[in-house]
């Protein structure tokens, strides 16, 4: 049971064993934590930011792994897809249809935690420029505690489950890119459940004034069973830094997954998240950034895809609070069987907030009768000075374009399949890493019936 | 041989198509003539099989297959194109990718072997010469933001590359300025042969001129009302559509000899 005793239970017997126990300021934050999500419980629909999602069966959901999974081999082939993605991004290249090859020299670096732990056997950090640090959360905490404190966050930060998992957050990635660092290769976190049920991962990505890095959050298929990953990534962009996050979501079919994302943009700082979600029975995507300085630039994109009963909700607050910044949200979802698609966008231009230029768009593909989307834009502006457009579309594939293409030749099911990967492509265009490009691509197709078919053509 | 018997075809029960009888033989060209709203885009649509049009009545034979049995892509894979009046843009799919599932779909369907990516890149290049189209247009989106002529070019190219035995060419000529339709009716010629029949729907006789059919039907109020060569254009054209609703206006049945103002 997930009861929310069982949660107090566990961090009664673990607090005093967790990385930072010591440290006073995190053993009160930890405290404070389970406090508080003892206090509001699994978020049920009477929560306005839980309309569309409830958590409520939580209370009785046993969880369990029900067929253990080998962290070796989740890593070879995640690795082994990347390659071959990084294959296709050079061939695109030259075969003259992308403008220029990038970056595809190098396989990046990987830090793997399995079962909410780093582990080193697992992870290849290759070669950093000085002033960068790529390493576990845990021993960030026992070496520079000072530094973790002022990027850990609140116990009062974002929602319920991200409350728990600050109570019961073990591990996770520290990543701290320095002064005008420019880190080529992505960097990519691995997150393995592979024998235990839950996992709670704390992302921190510290960069300073003008530094550059791509992260990419994996969250493969491990355990087979009810288990659930709780993880909320935290990045503070300071003044004029590039931070590109990518986040693919692949866990197993009944897998729930909650996560948070928060960035903090400095003044003329740019933060690009790119959330690709396909796994799990829920996913629930908490995603906010603050534009907290002049001149910052925020990308929200994202694509989900959910068929059977799984469930899958994007909720995303883009603050501008500061003069001039710019923000773009394009979001679209392929909802097959009767499966449930949410998106609600909140955009928040505070008064001072002047010369704002803020765009969303959610679109949404119905593939079966019984799948069901809502996009919720909210919008609140305050300053008087400001251009901000939203829309939001729920709807089928186009018959006209089915039938061009069956006039072709294309039988109906391919036809549909191109249809429907061409409408889902779009948000991977801008992605601007080409092989990441391609393996958001080979994850999509993966998704689809006659993916493999495609493949062969595109 | 299209064999084409009393076709009644409705959509959302409203009748569009009472009672069309056509032969087209093998090599010839036959031109369609008609008023807006006589059913000419119905016919095109309803012979390459569109499903939002019910056939209520009637046959269609083509070389002793019974057409209207048969799935759009079925049709297609046996060698019968439609040229759409509004070429259909899909964003997000590029052309050649496009042009290769077309090619392959149907070569696979005739025991060809499947172009590969070399093969299909110099063939497909090779047309698009033919029809005065730039090579970049292989790397965009099927018809997204192309021009009226860039549409009804790259239908030619379809054509060229599917190589139909039968080709529906709707409204080629609508939206397009005399260079361009010169350029879609050269492609067009090109493509005659005696094994490829055509026919073409049109609202002018202008296009007429580029493309010389060997007959000439009217279309109106869902049946040919009148056959005839060449001349029978050149009439419409000096007289209108106006006689043939005029005359078309009292009778029940009977296709009409033609009574001329």
């Amino acid at each position: 049971m997930s009861a929310i005793d069982l949660w107090l239970g566990r961090h009664r017997d673990t607090a005093a064993d967790l990385p930072g126990a010591d440290l006073p300021w995190l053993a009160r934050l930890r405290e404070d934590a389970i406090d508080r999500f003892a206090d509001e419980g699994w978020p049920t629909t009477r929560r306005e930011n839980w309309r569309h999602t409830s958590l409520a069966f939580m209370a009785q959901q046993a969880l369990a792994v029900r067929e253990a999974a080998a962290p070796e081999a989740v890593v070879a082939a995640l690795r082994a897809r990347y390659q071959a993605a990084r294959g296709a991004a050079q061939d695109a290249a030259q075969q003259g249809a992308e403008s220029a090859p990038e970056l595809v020299h190098n396989d990046g670096h990987w830090v793997v935690f399995v079962d909410g732990h780093f582990a080193p056997a697992l992870s290849a950090i290759g070669g950093l420029p000085g002033g960068v640090r790529i390493g576990s959360l845990a021993d960030a905490l026992g070496q520079i505690p000072e530094a973790v404190e002022a990027a850990f966050g609140q116990a009062g930060d974002g929602e319920a489950p991200a409350a728990l998992n600050a109570a019961l957050a073990a591990d996770g990635a520290w990543i701290r890119l320095g002064r005008g660092v420019a880190v080529e290769p992505p960097i990519h976190l691995v997150f393995i459940g592979a024998t235990v049920a839950d996992q709670h991962l704390r992302n921190l990505v510290v960069a300073e004034a003008g530094a550059q890095a791509t992260i990419v959050e994996h969250y493969p298929a491990g355990a087979a069973g009810s288990t659930l990953t709780t993880a909320v990534t935290r990045v503070i962009a300071a003044q004029d830094s590039h931070v590109t996050h990518l986040k693919l979501q692949q866990e197993a079919p009944e897998a729930i997954h909650l996560a948070t994302i928060e960035a903090e943009q400095a003044r003329g700082a740019v933060f690009a998240s790119h959330s690709l979600s396909f796994g799990a029975r829920l996913a629930r995507n908490d995603i906010r950034t603050r534009l907290a300085g002049e001149g910052a630039e925020a990308l929200l994109n994202g694509l989900y895809h959910a068929d059977g009963r799984r469930h899958v909700d994007h909720h995303t607050r883009i603050d501008h609070a500061r003069p001039q910044g710019t923000s773009r949200e394009f979001y679209r979802g392929l909802l097959d069987g009767s499966a449930r698609g949410v998106f609600t966008g909140r955009i928040l231009v505070a008064q001072d907030a002047q010369r704002t230029d803020a765009m969303q768009r959610c679109d949404n593909l119905l593939l079966s009768r019984l799948a069901e989307a809502d996009a919720r834009p909210e919008l609140e502006i305050y300053a008087d000075d400001v251009k901000c457009a939203h829309g939001a579309t729920v709807g089928q594939l186009d018959e006209d374009a089915l039938f061009y293409l069956r006039s072709r030749g294309v039988d109906a099911v391919h036809a549909r399949q191109l249809l429907t990967y061409a409408f889902a492509a779009e948000v991977l265009e801008r992605i601007a890493h080409a092989p990441l490009r391609a393996l958001g691509r080979a994850a999509l197709l993966e998704r689809l019936p006659e993916g493999a078919r495609l493949e062969e053509l595109l | 041989m299209l064999k084409i018997n009393n076709l009644h075809a409705a959509i959302d029960g409203k009748d569009i198509l009472k009672g069309l009888d056509l032969e087209v033989a093998d090599g010839e060209v036959h031109a369609i003539m008609g008023p807006n709203g006589s059913g000419k885009s119905t016919l095109a649509q309803v012979l390459a099989g569109r499903e939002t049009f019910t056939v209520t009545d009637g046959s269609v034979d083509w070389d002793g297959t019974d057409l209207l049995a048969l799935p759009a892509e079925e049709r297609a894979r046996a060698g019968l194109f439609l040229a759409f009046q509004y070429p259909v843009e899909i964003p997000g799919v590029s052309n050649a990718y496009f042009l290769k599932a077309a090619v392959n779909a149907v070569r696979r369907h005739r025991g060809l072997p499947e172009y590969d990516a070399m093969d299909f890149l110099a063939r497909v290049k090779a047309e698009m010469k033919a029809v005065g189209m730039k090579e970049e247009f292989l790397y965009r989106s099927v018809n997204e933001g192309f021009s009226g002529g860039e549409k009804k070019r790259n239908e030619v190219l379809q054509m060229a590359l599917l190589e139909p035995r039968l080709a529906v060419l709707d409204e080629t000529d609508s939206g397009l300025d005399i260079d361009a339709l010169k350029i879609v009716a050269e492609g067009v010629n090109r493509l005659r042969s005696p094994e490829r029949s055509m026919i073409v729907i049109t609202h002018y006789q202008r296009l007429l001129d580029y493309i010389v059919p060997d007959k000439v039907h009217v279309l109106s109020q869902g049946r040919i009302v009148r056959s005839g060569g060449r001349e029978l254009a050149l009439e419409l054209e000096e007289h209108g559509y106006g006689w043939i609703d005029a005359a078309q206006g009292g009778k029940a049945g009977g296709a009409s000899a033609g009574a001329r103002p």
